[in-house]
């Protein structure tokens, strides 16, 4: 029997995969094969580095500061998506946009913050400085938006009215939500899980900069290897490893999420959510938003804060200072702000083409093939941003020279994003009620219009949610972009860490201001692609 | 999907790997419009739009640049797509890298006739062209409770207990030039003991110099320790960039324990105007526009220097000096044997 029936036929979702197999080859595989084979062919003895203690030292931590990362997130995201869902409120969307924007900031900003609060003269009290709590703190700070958006995609299509009906029969509300609606989320949190694990698999900066430096991912490891003792074949021989743990966590994945499909009824998104009724209701919802903007917005005030502290007294000397153009080194904001723009424009719509197409032929698609292409899709994001970042400057240069040319940025972030896109449609797509379309198809609709107009609006509800993260990597610089050669066009990450590279509480301020305005465009941008999601689709 | 689908992506994966392993390098050098060369350096260079805009005026050759990292990533990067350049022009690797890049053979050669301006301490052979230095060196609160360290060996004095910040050589480039700095210092013999000397006296060390001198130290912002290790430059940026106008720097650089790093262009395709863009570079307008933009010292003496980097800071008349070839060689030993003593 035909679970994931389609009216999309064979030939169609053939011609679908072209595009994303050709991003994928020509952007990943190709490059990333290709710099470790320049690598691993330099001679040597790999079997000592594969051996060395250490080395498995460094594997089981990243392992388990992972794994650790992602059951955290998972366990504070899931009772906010939930309430993002179900409820409607007011400033939702606003709150929404709100927990979003860690995600785009750069490390060394969040650093700050956390240090200013639970450094060794942090506001708290708490010294966390150089331990493994604060690193999973941030994880959880950076990737909770992750679970409340990718589960919570989902979770507005499930019909309330299941649990409901759970409850009259007699069922407490948490073993209604236990046996009737987490089975129906596994998808979303399988979704947001792998995402999740294989951010923190690969994570850099806060494990540097927040862990101290007692702590090494295999990420860490290789930069050292790559950067530092530019031993090549050490750095691939690590890459090898890491991609290894993310081949078996994504065929794990893949496996789990086929042999666990459910398929249900949806719900139209707008009836589902309402206002809270009654005291429990109203509670609930207040002390779940008012926790997770507490643990999120406290640090993004802590840098608006210092940002606006000029000479122990607030101002906006910072932000004057931003406008005044006094040496080559500043990036006018304005300018910043149109290349992070027009970059993350870029990329959010190379990443919903992409990866809508790929998550179609994942969706509908039948047999292993489209499994594998499920997993293959992943790769790029738990594949260490330096072995991109080298394998597009040893392979984009034919047959045109992409390496210096401007589209290598956004091709950079869409690779990142794509699996986001992915994520998010798929266990939309897949749970789209095949009864829907058999009638749509008895009532004389062909297949592409049954699918455009059955399947289409739900799935593009979902395609939004990855739009809007991609359009949030992109302005947060993520991927290989801080690994290739690349023309001069300053975003505001870079504008950020440029003024970070100099004394003066000016330029501290003037980071910190730059900081706050990348924090306001995040907030409005995801806003307003909430906002025409909101409105059903494009 | 059909089978003749999967085996067509099949095939495309195939291929992409193929040619990931066979692809041979053809050098076809930068691509690039008509009268422009192209300049790839590191994130921090920063110089005036007049003063690039002054070389195309003079030469009728735009510069387009590229940017790539810090100096270490600028350098490995060259040397990956040494094949095939994506610039003509290389600036910004610096002494502690020079020797990675010389022996992979990276430039090609170019005496420039505007060297004759240049100190000989600076020279570093026919392959690379001095354009810049800066000093990695302590820099020391003014209004600290100790008084200001003569030299190194000073901070192993117990009055000194608790007030040192460095980074980690591994991931911070002064981090990395301190660490130099004490080699020269102490010697093979002695270096390791002078660093278990700072452990004992509670040195602290930084993943990076943002978190080292606006988190850890006290000018910068909210730290508690007075001493960081820092650039020659800092105390002017500090002033300059100061919220309220400053008649005297917050912060002095202590000149005992330096270590000179040399930024250095090197051609890395032949064209004549690559040459010119190095003679410019080297030529007083930019040299003169270099320390406002970049805060390194220009290497030409003939340049004037900007009255803030005269009266704010002092640069050591001897600063640490360690041969090229010899960090090449043993940068990763000490990086592991710092390591080994300072973080475990």
């Amino acid at each position: 029997m035909d679970r994931h029936g389609t009216a999309l036929s064979a030939r169609s979702l053939s011609w679908a995969a072209v595009v994303p197999t050709v991003f994928l080859a020509w952007f990943f595989l190709y490059p990333v094969g290709r710099i470790l084979w320049i690598s691993l062919s330099g001679g040597g003895n790999p079997i000592d580095l594969l051996t060395s203690v250490g080395l498995w030292d460094v594997v089981a931590f990243t392992v388990g500061q992972a794994l650790a990362s992602t059951m955290l997130t998972l366990l504070i995201g899931l009772p906010v998506a939930g309430v993002f869902a179900r409820f409607q409120f007011r400033f939702k969307r606003t709150l929404k946009a709100l927990i979003t924007i860690p995600f785009v900031l750069p490390t060394v900003v969040v650093a700050s913050a956390f240090l200013s609060l639970v450094g060794p003269r942090g506001v708290v009290g708490v010294n966390l400085e150089g331990t493994l709590a604060l690193i999973l703190i941030a994880h959880v700070f950076y990737n909770v938006a992750v679970v409340v958006r990718v589960v919570g995609a989902l979770w507005e299509t499930v019909d309330p009215r299941m649990e409901e009906a759970a409850t009259m029969l007699g069922a407490s509300r948490f073993t209604a939500f236990r046996s009737v609606t987490l089975p129906l989320l596994r998808p979303g949190l399988l979704a947001a899980a792998s995402l999740v694990f294989l951010f923190t698999f690969t994570s850099f900066g806060v494990v540097l900069i927040l862990g101290g430096l007692a702590f090494e991912t295999l990420e860490v490891a290789i930069y050292n290897r790559a950067i530092q003792a530019f031993d090549l074949q050490g750095a691939a021989l690590l890459s090898l490893v890491q991609l290894l743990g993310v081949g078996l966590t994504l065929g794990w994945y893949a496996h789990y999420q086929r042999s666990h499909a459910v398929q249900r009824s949806l719900s139209a998104p707008v009836q589902a959510a309402k206002p809270p009724t009654g005291l429990r209701e109203q509670l609930w919802v207040r002390l779940t938003l008012g926790l997770i903007v507490a643990f999120t917005v406290t640090p993004l005030l802590m840098l608006v804060a210092r940002s606006l502290r000029a000479g122990g007294e607030y101002s906006l000397t910072f932000y004057r200072r931003l406008a005044e153009r006094d040496t080559a080194f500043a990036v006018p904001p304005a300018e910043a702000i149109g290349n992070s723009m027009r970059f993350a424009f870029a990329a959010a719509v190379i990443a919903v083409v992409v990866g809508g197409l790929a998550a179609a032929v994942v969706a509908y698609g039948r047999g292993p093939s489209s499994r594998w292409f499920d997993a293959v899709l992943m790769l790029p994001l738990g594949t260490s941003a330096v072995t991109v970042g080298f394998g597009f400057l040893v392979a984009l240069d034919r047959p045109i020279d992409l390496r210096a040319s401007i589209w290598i940025i956004p091709i950079a972030h869409a690779l990142v994003a794509v699996p986001f896109v992915v994520r998010s449609a798929v266990p939309v797509m897949m749970t789209v009620q095949h009864r829907l379309r058999e009638a749509a198809a008895m009532l004389g609709a062909s297949p592409l219009r049954a699918f455009r107009e059955i399947d289409l609006p739900l799935v593009a509800r979902a395609l939004m949610v990855g739009a809007a993260f991609a359009f949030a990597i992109s302005l947060g610089e993520f991927g290989a972009t801080a690994f290739i050669v690349r023309p001069d066009n300053p975003t505001l990450p870079i504008a950020i860490e440029r003024f970070l590279s100099r004394p003066g509480e000016v330029n501290f301020g003037q980071a910190m201001a730059m900081a706050s305005i990348l924090m306001v465009i995040t907030a409005v941008s995801i806003g307003l692609i909430d906002h025409r999601r909101g409105r059903g689709g494009f | 999907m059909d089978r003749i689908t999967i085996r067509l992506i099949c095939l495309l994966f195939g291929f992409a790997l193929v040619a990931a392993a066979c692809a041979s390098a053809e050098p076809s050098g930068p691509v690039r419009g008509e009268g422009t060369v192209t300049l790839v350096t590191h994130d921090s260079f920063a110089i005036s739009e007049s003063t690039l805009e002054a070389f195309t005026a003079s030469t009728g050759t735009q510069v387009e640049v590229l940017t790539a990292g810090d100096a270490g990533l600028l350098t490995n990067q060259a040397i990956l797509t040494r094949d095939n350049p994506t610039a003509d022009v290389l600036y910004g690797i610096d002494n502690t890298f020079l020797s990675r890049a010389l022996d992979a053979d990276l430039f090609v050669d170019y005496e420039s006739p505007a060297l004759s301006a240049v100190p000989t301490s600076l020279h570093a052979g026919p392959a690379v062209t001095p354009i810049s230095f800066g000093d990695v060196c302590l820099n020391y609160d003014k209004a600290a409770a100790v008084p200001e360290p003569a030299d190194l060996a000073d901070l192993l004095k117990p009055e000194y207990r608790g007030t040192l910040v460095v980074e980690n050589p591994a991931t911070s480039s002064p981090g990395l030039a301190f660490l130099l700095a004490t080699i020269a210092e102490f010697g093979e013999a002695g270096w390791l003991d002078y660093w278990r000397g700072l452990v004992e006296n509670d040195v602290k060390v930084a993943p990076d110099w943002e978190t080292a001198y606006f988190s850890d130290f006290t000018v910068g912002g909210g730290g508690n320790r007075p001493i960081v290790v820092s650039y020659a430059s800092s105390p002017v940026a500090a002033v300059l960039f100061s919220e309220v106008p400053l008649d005297e720097a917050p912060s002095s650089t202590v000149t005992g324990g330096c270590f000179r790093q040399v930024e250095y262009a090197g051609m890395l395709v032949e064209s004549d105007e690559a040459r010119r863009l190095i003679d410019f570079m080297l030529g007083r307008e930019f040299q003169e526009d270099v320390p406002l933009n970049m805060f390194v010292w220009p290497a030409n003496s003939e340049a004037t220097l900007p009255p803030e980097f005269v009266e704010f800071t002092d640069i050591p008349a001897s600063p640490a000096a360690l041969d090229a070839k010899l960090i090449e060689a043993n940068r990763d030993r000490w990086i592991d044997e710092w390591t080994a003593t300072v973080l475990r």
